[in-house]
C-alpha cells in the first residue's frame, strides 16, 4: 500500500536548520515536515558550547572581525558573500531566538551574556573575543526546544518516525518526496512542489563520532543516488576533545572557560601550535596538534593515544554553572572527576563541513555555474552554503542552521506559492518499493553490524585526520568490497511494524554513498587545507585547490570529481597562523 | 605506566580497564519483556540474553549487541547515546531511566528491560508516545508576549533568568510521567513532565499567560493530582526536581493572584 499526500512545501528532517525553515514556510504555504525521529530527538540538541553573534554585549566587536574569522577559521574555502551575510544576519537571528524565549545566559545588566570560543577573535586576530551567546552548556538543547515550541504554538504539521528513501524529479525538477512510516511499513508519497532537506550529518561513518547513530547522511545520499552532486565531501571535522574512546563531545566551551590540553608530559602543548590562542585554536589545528603529540610519543593512556582536558583549576561555579554537562558526561561515562582529575580525551569526528551544493537561499545548484533545481533546497550540516569551508568555528554550526534553515524555508515557501503542482513521475514509490521489498526478500546474507562496524573501523584508521593517497585508495577498496557484501545484507525482521531494523541497514546503505563521496574527494585533493589533511602533501596549494570539490555517482557505480570556484571577497588568503 | 601523581594512576587504572577490553569483559543477562503482535499477537512475554560485553559500556551498547546479533527483531527507539536526545527512556530493574545513561557494570551479571510504563506499549520497548505529547502540548508550551518585539533582546536578570533554570533542562524523555503512579491509573493527568514545561513559562519573567496556565493545571487533570511520592524526581535522567517545581506551581495556584 501506497499512501499519496499533497504540499506545497515539505522540509524533510526537524533539527534547528529543518525547524526553522517549517516556521518560515508554515506562516506562508501548506507545509508537512517529514523526520525519522521525534523532532526533540534530533542532534541540534545536543550542541554545547554557544551561537555566535556580534552583539557586542561584553566586548567590542563587528559581523565584520565574524565574518574574517570565519573565512581564516575556513582556510579561504568559505564563499565569502555567504559568510558575511551569515554574520550580519547573526545578530537579528539571534534576537529572533531571544523573542521566542530561548533562555540565554546574561549578564549582569540582563543582556544576552557572551563568552569565547575558538578561532573567534577581536579585530581580526589580535586577541580572543566574547561572542558566543549561549545557555548554560546545553545551547543546542535550548534552540532545538525554542524551534520546536514555536512550532507547536503554529500547529506545523508533523510526519514523525518517517524515513526519507528517495527524491522524486521531474524534468529536473522537484516533484516531490518518498518516504517509510516505521509505524505501519507503508510508503508514503508526498507530491510537493518543494522540498527542502535538513537531515543533519553522516559522522557514524567513523569509529570514533560525537554524532547520534541516527546520523547517516540519508538526504545527501537520497540526492548523490539520483545523481546529484555533493560538494567538499572530503571535509569533515574531526572535534579535539571527545571523550575517550566514546567520542562524546566535550564543548569547546571548556576551553573557552579556560580549560587547557595537557600531554603526557602534563605540557601544555598548544602554546607551541598557537602562540597567540593556544587552546582556542581551531579545531582543525587542535586535533592535528595532538595527533602530532601522539605521533611524537606525548600521548598518554595504555595506548599512549590520548591526552589530558584540564580544568582543576577553573573557579567551582564556572564548573557547576557553566559547564554542568560537560561535567556529568565525565562523571557518567569516564567515572572521571573534573574538578578534582585530568580528563582523557582524543579527537571525535563531529561535523561535516561538505553536503549538497546550495547558494545564499537554500536553492540546491549545479555544476559551475550554479544553476538552481527548481524547487530543490538543503539547509544546515547537509548542505554547503559554502560558510565553513574547510573547518567550521565553533558555533557557526547553530548560527548556519538559524540564518540558512530561515531563508532556505522563506525562498522555498515563496517558489511554492507561484509554482504550479508538478505531476508525479511515473510508478513513483517504485525505487523505493524496490529498495524495502529487495532487504526484506532474502533468506539469509550479510550482517549488516559486521558491514558497519568495518566500515567505520577502516574509516577511523584510513580516512580520519591524517590521510595518504594510499590510505585512501586502500579505502576505497574496502568500500568496494563493503558495497558487495552490502548488496546481499540480510534483515531477519520481516514485520510491518517499527522495523527499526530494516531502517537501520537502509541507514547503511546512506552512510556507504557518502563515505564513497567522501573518500573519493579526498583522494581527488591531493593538498591539505583545513579538516582535510594529507600527509603525503602537507601544505596548502591555492595555485591548484583553492576550488571546490564535486562528486557526482556515475551511471557505472563510479565517482565522477569535478571543481567550481571558490567565491572570492575581501580577504586575501594567507597563512593560517593564530 | 607512567604516572607521576596519584590522582592520574586513579586516571589510568580506569582506562586500563576499558582499553583492555576484550580482556576484562563480563557475562551480561538481559531479560528483556518482549510485544510483538505481528509474531505473538497480544500476548507480550519475556526473553533472556547472555552476552559478553564491556563494564564500562553502555546499557545502549549492550541492547544494540542483542539486536545486532542475536534477535533483529528487537525494537527500540535511541539516538544521540549520551542522555540528551530522550529517546532510550525504559524500565530498567523497575526503575525508569535512559538505557545510554546507564553504565553495564552497574547493573551486572544481570538487569531486567521493560518498555515505560502508563502509555500504550506497540512493539518491545516502543511505547505510543503521542499521549505525552498531548499533555505536552495542553500547556501551551511556548513564549506568549504581546507586547512587541524590541530592537534588541528583552532584558532579563540573571537571578530572573536563574528562577526557571532547572526546568529548562527537560528533554521529553517521559521517564518522569511514566513512573508516576498517578499517571498510571488516570490517563487524563497531564503528567510530571507537561507541568515541567508549564513551569519553565510560568517563572520566566518575560512570558504573559502564567495565568492562562495555572488555570489550566488547576483542573481536575492538573496538577492537584500529584501526590507527591518523588517518583519523577528519581526517575529524571537530567536532574530535574520536578516534585518541586510542581509544588511551586500548586503553591502559585493557591496563593499567588495570578
Amino acid at each position: 500500500m501506497t499512501t499519496f499526500h499533497t504540499y506545497d512545501a515539505v522540509i524533510v528532517g526537524a533539527g534547528g536548520a529543518g525547524l526553522r525553515a517549517a516556521i518560515e514556510a508554515s506562516d506562508r504555504v501548506k507545509t508537512a515536515v517529514i523526520s525519522k525521529l521525534y523532532p526533540t530527538r534530533s542532534h541540534t540538541g545536543t550542541a554545547q558550547g554557544g551561537v555566535c553573534a556580534a552583539l557586542a554585549n561584553v566586548e567590542e566587536d563587528s559581523p565584520e572581525w565574524h565574518a574574517f574569522d570565519t573565512v581564516k577559521g575556513g582556510d579561504y574555502l568559505v564563499d565569502q558573500p555567504a559568510a558575511q551575510l551569515m554574520c550580519e544576519e547573526a545578530v537579528d537571528a539571534i534576537y529572533q531566538l531571544e523573542h521566542w524565549g530561548l533562555p540565554f545566559n546574561r549578564t549582569p545588566e540582563g543582556k544576552i551574556d557572551q563568552r569565547r570560543f575558538g578561532g573567534h577573535t577581536r579585530n581580526h586576530g589580535e586577541a580572543p573575543v566574547k561572542r558566543a551567546c549561549f545557555a548554560a552548556d546545553r545551547t543546542g538543547h535550548m534552540i532545538l526546544q525554542t524551534l520546536y515550541q514555536q512550532c507547536v504554538k503554529r500547529d506545523v504539521r508533523f510526519f514523525n518516525e518517517f524515513y526519507v528513501l528517495d527524491q522524486l524529479m521531474v524534468e529536473g525538477a522537484c516533484a516531490g518526496v518518498v518516504a517509510y512510516e516505521l509505524a505501519t511499513g507503508e510508503i508514503h508519497v508526498f507530491r510537493s512542489k518543494a522540498v527542502l532537506y535538513a537531515t543533519g550529518g553522516y559522522g557514524r561513518m567513523f569509529k570514533v563520532s560525537s554524532n547520534a547513530h541516527t546520523l547517516t547522511g540519508d538526504g545527501p545520499a537520497v540526492l548523490f543516488r539520483r545523481g546529484l552532486p555533493l560538494e567538499d565531501m572530503e571535509f569533515f571535522q574531526f572535534h579535539p576533545t571527545g571523550v575517550y574512546k566514546m567520542g562524546i563531545l566535550l564543548s569547546e566551551a571548556v576551553r573557552g572557560e579556560g580549560g587547557i590540553l595537557l600531554n603526557s608530559e602534563r605540557e601544555r602543548f598548544m602554546e607551541r601550535y598557537a602562540p597567540t590562542v593556544k587552546d582556542l585554536a581551531p579545531r582543525d589545528m587542535v586535533s592535528r596538534a595532538i595527533f602530532q603529540e601522539i605521533k611524537e610519543g606525548r600521548g598518554d593512556g595504555p595506548n599512549r593515544d590520548a591526552v589530558w582536558l584540564d580544568v582543576r583549576h577553573l573557579p567551582r561555579e564556572v564548573i557547576e554553572e557553566k559547564l554542568p554537562d560537560v561535567t556529568e558526561f565525565a562523571r557518567v561515562y569516564l567515572g572521571v572527576e573534573p574538578t578534582t582529575e585530568l580528563v582523557p580525551i582524543q579527537p571525535t569526528a563531529h561535523y561535516a563541513m561538505g553536503g549538497i551544493p546550495t547558494n545564499i537561499d537554500g536553492q540546491v545548484v549545479l555544476g559551475e555555474e550554479e544553476a538552481p533545481v527548481p524547487g530543490l533546497y538543503a539547509a544546515g550540516e547537509c548542505a554547503c552554503v559554502s560558510v565553513h569551508g574547510a573547518n567550521r568555528l565553533g558555533t557557526n554550526s547553530l548560527l548556519d542552521i538559524v540564518v540558512f534553515g530561515r531563508r532556505g524555508g522563506r525562498h522555498a515557501a515563496e517558489f511554492a506559492g507561484d509554482a504550479e503542482l508538478p505531476e508525479l513521475p511515473e510508478r513513483p514509490d517504485g525505487q523505493a518499493r524496490d529498495m524495502v521489498d529487495g532487504l526484506l526478500n532474502r533468506p539469509e546474507g550479510a550482517n549488516a553490524a559486521d558491514i558497519r562496524g568495518e566500515l567505520q573501523d577502516s574509516m577511523q584508521e584510513l580516512a580520519f585526520v591524517v590521510r595518504t593517497e594510499e590510505s585512501l585508495r586502500k579505502m576505497q577498496s574496502i568500500l568496494d568490497g563493503l558495497r558487495e557484501r552490502y548488496e546481499r545484507v540480510y534483515v531477519q525482521d520481516t514485520g510491518k511494524m517499527f522495523n527499526t531494523e530494516l531502517m537501520e541497514v537502509v541507514e547503511l546503505g546512506f552512510l556507504l554513498e557518502c563515505a564513497d563521496a567522501l573518500v573519493a574527494a579526498a583522494l581527488a585533493r591531493d593538498e591539505s587545507r583545513g579538516g582535510h589533511y594529507r600527509e603525503d602533501h602537507p601544505l596548502r596549494d591555492d595555485a591548484n585547490w583553492l576550488k571546490h570539490s564535486l562528486a557526482m555517482r556515475q551511471p557505472d557505480g563510479s565517482v565522477a570529481m569535478s571543481t567550481k570556484p571558490v567565491k572570492l571577497g575581501p580577504y586575501v588568503p594567507m597563512e593560517r597562523k593564530y | 605506566m607512567a604516572s607521576n601523581t596519584n590522582e592520574l594512576g586513579d586516571i589510568l587504572d580506569a582506562s586500563d580497564l576499558r582499553a583492555a577490553g576484550a580482556g576484562h569483559e563480563v557475562t551480561l543477562t538481559l531479560k528483556i519483556r518482549r510485544y510483538n503482535p505481528e509474531l505473538r499477537g497480544e500476548e507480550s512475554w519475556w526473553d533472556e540474553f547472555e552476552i559478553q560485553t564491556d563494564p564500562d559500556d553502555r546499557l545502549l551498547d549492550a541492547l544494540h549487541q542483542v539486536k545486532w546479533y542475536h534477535d533483529g527483531t528487537l525494537a527500540l527507539r535511541r539516538s544521540c547515546a549520551h542522555g540528551i536526545c530522550g529517546s532510550d527512556a525504559m524500565m530498567i530493574d523497575g526503575k525508569n531511566a535512559l538505557a545510554c545513561k546507564v553504565i553495564v557494570r552497574d547493573v551486572a551479571p544481570r538487569v531486567t528491560i521493560e518498555p515505560i510504563r502508563g502509555l500504550p506499549v506497540l512493539k518491545d520497548l516502543i511505547v505510543d508516545m503521542e499521549p505525552f505529547f498531548a499533555g505536552y502540548r495542553s500547556v501551551l508550551p511556548y513564549l506568549i508576549n504581546d507586547a512587541g518585539e524590541p530592537d534588541t533582546e528583552r532584558l532579563q536578570s540573571p537571578e530572573e533568568r536563574h528562577r526557571f533554570d532547572d526546568t529548562t533542562k527537560c528533554i521529553l524523555c517521559a521517564a518522569c510521567t511514566t513512573s508516576c503512579p498517578i499517571f498510571w491509573g488516570d490517563e487524563e493527568y497531564v503528567g510530571p513532565a507537561a507541568i515541567v514545561n508549564a513551569h519553565r513559562f510560568v517563572y520566566d519573567s518575560r512570558d504573559e499567560a502564567g495565568k492562562e496556565r495555572l488555570k489550566i493545571l488547576s483542573e481536575k487533570t492538573g496538577v492537584f493530582r500529584c501526590r507527591t511520592t518523588f517518583n519523577c524526581t528519581d526517575a529524571c535522567p537530567r536532574g530535574i526536581e520536578v516534585t518541586k517545581a510542581i509544588q511551586e506551581v500548586k503553591r502559585s495556584i493557591l496563593f499567588d493572584r495570578f
